[in-house]
């Protein structure tokens, strides 16, 4: 049975979705994206340097039969600059797949979801696959998704904090509820996040600094990947109850005596 | 002419189209998205789209990010 993750009109065997910042190099980064497995790779829309006339862009260390790119709207503040930015992604890249990001505070990196959900209702109508980065809440997830969304992209805990998924019910009900792909969006620090957000059900795992903070990203590249299937393996397995006493896994019965005097 | 480009406000000919514009920025056509006045640009339009006087120009590529 082949485990695929579908995502509108792309399909993935691979469920780990990882980012392109905050690499040592790039080398470095190009070989945990080789390790990670992954087949979708973020990108950041920024202006070009009037006077840098490399021309090399992000898109050159990228290769494109191997990866899907999905370019983000990171440091938008707003549903215009959002909208546009995701215009001239889709411009530059030939796409319609879009991670919608629309910030609301400098410091938690929280989004605005008011113009998260303006966003993307306009998006939506205009061709796009929206995948929003949205905070853990059911109610924000259900209403992007009522908007159209292909996906759900809930925070595990705030962007690059590496704190891991600080409230697992949350993600649980949004996707006990969703009926779209969810996919835990920041805040995952070691493969055991990786693994805890998957044993939850949920789609996917989208990271950036977990991998490229490591002091050996290449190798955490790996783990993640191996977190991530097992997760998922973990998942569709079906966990046993939990309970409160031992109950022993050998049999109670035919123990040796000995002389206890 | 001055318009606006990323930012900055450029000196420019009368009647530059956006594809001279690009060239007189030594800014290759590839792996570039131009955006006029909050409106995308289309590459196929390059060379007919003409910058007028007080135009906002936007010249995006990709970079790293998450």
């Amino acid at each position: 049975m082949t485990d695929t993750f579908k995502i509108g009109k792309y399909e993935f065997s691979s469920r780990l979705i990882v980012g392109t910042g905050k690499y040592p190099s790039l080398d470095v980064m190009q070989a945990a994206h080789a390790a990670s497995g992954t087949q979708m790779i973020t990108v950041a829309i920024r202006r070009i340097n009037l006077d840098e006339r490399s021309g090399k862009t992000m898109l050159d260390y990228i290769d494109r039969s191997k990866y899907v790119v999905l370019p983000n709207t990171a440091g938008c503040y707003n549903a215009k600059e959002a909208i546009l930015t995701a215009q001239l992604a889709r411009e530059l890249l030939e796409t319609d797949i879009i991670k919608l990001e629309v910030i609301g505070d400098p410091q938690t990196l929280y989004p605005d979801t008011r113009e998260t959900l303006v966003a993307a209702a306009q998006l939506v109508k205009d061709g796009f696959t929206v995948l929003p980065y949205v905070v853990d809440d059911p109610v924000a997830c259900k209403q992007l998704e009522e908007e159209g969304c292909a996906a759900v992209m809930p925070l595990a805990a705030p962007i690059g904090s590496g704190l891991g998924v600080c409230n697992p019910y949350s993600i649980r009900i949004i996707k006990e509820r969703a009926n779209v792909p969810v996919i835990v969006d920041a805040g995952v620090g070691t493969a055991s996040d990786a693994a805890l957000a998957m044993e939850l059900g949920v789609g996917a795992v989208l990271m950036n600094t977990g991998i490229a903070a490591a002091k050996d990203p290449v190798q955490m590249a790996e783990a993640m990947k191996h977190a991530v299937h097992a997760g998922r393996l973990a998942y569709l397995s079906g966990r046993m109850e939990k309970r409160l006493y031992a109950n022993a896994s050998s049999p109670r019965q035919n123990l040796i005596a000995v002389d206890k005097t | 002419m001055k318009a606006s480009i990323n930012g900055e406000e450029h000196e420019l000919r009368e009647g530059l189209t956006v594809a001279e514009l690009l060239a007189q920025l030594q800014t290759p056509e590839r792996g570039i998205a131009v955006a006029k006045n909050d409106r995308v640009v289309r590459r196929s339009t390059f060379e007919q789209e003409r910058v007028q006087n007080g135009d906002r120009i936007e010249i995006i590529k990709a970079v790293a990010g998450g």
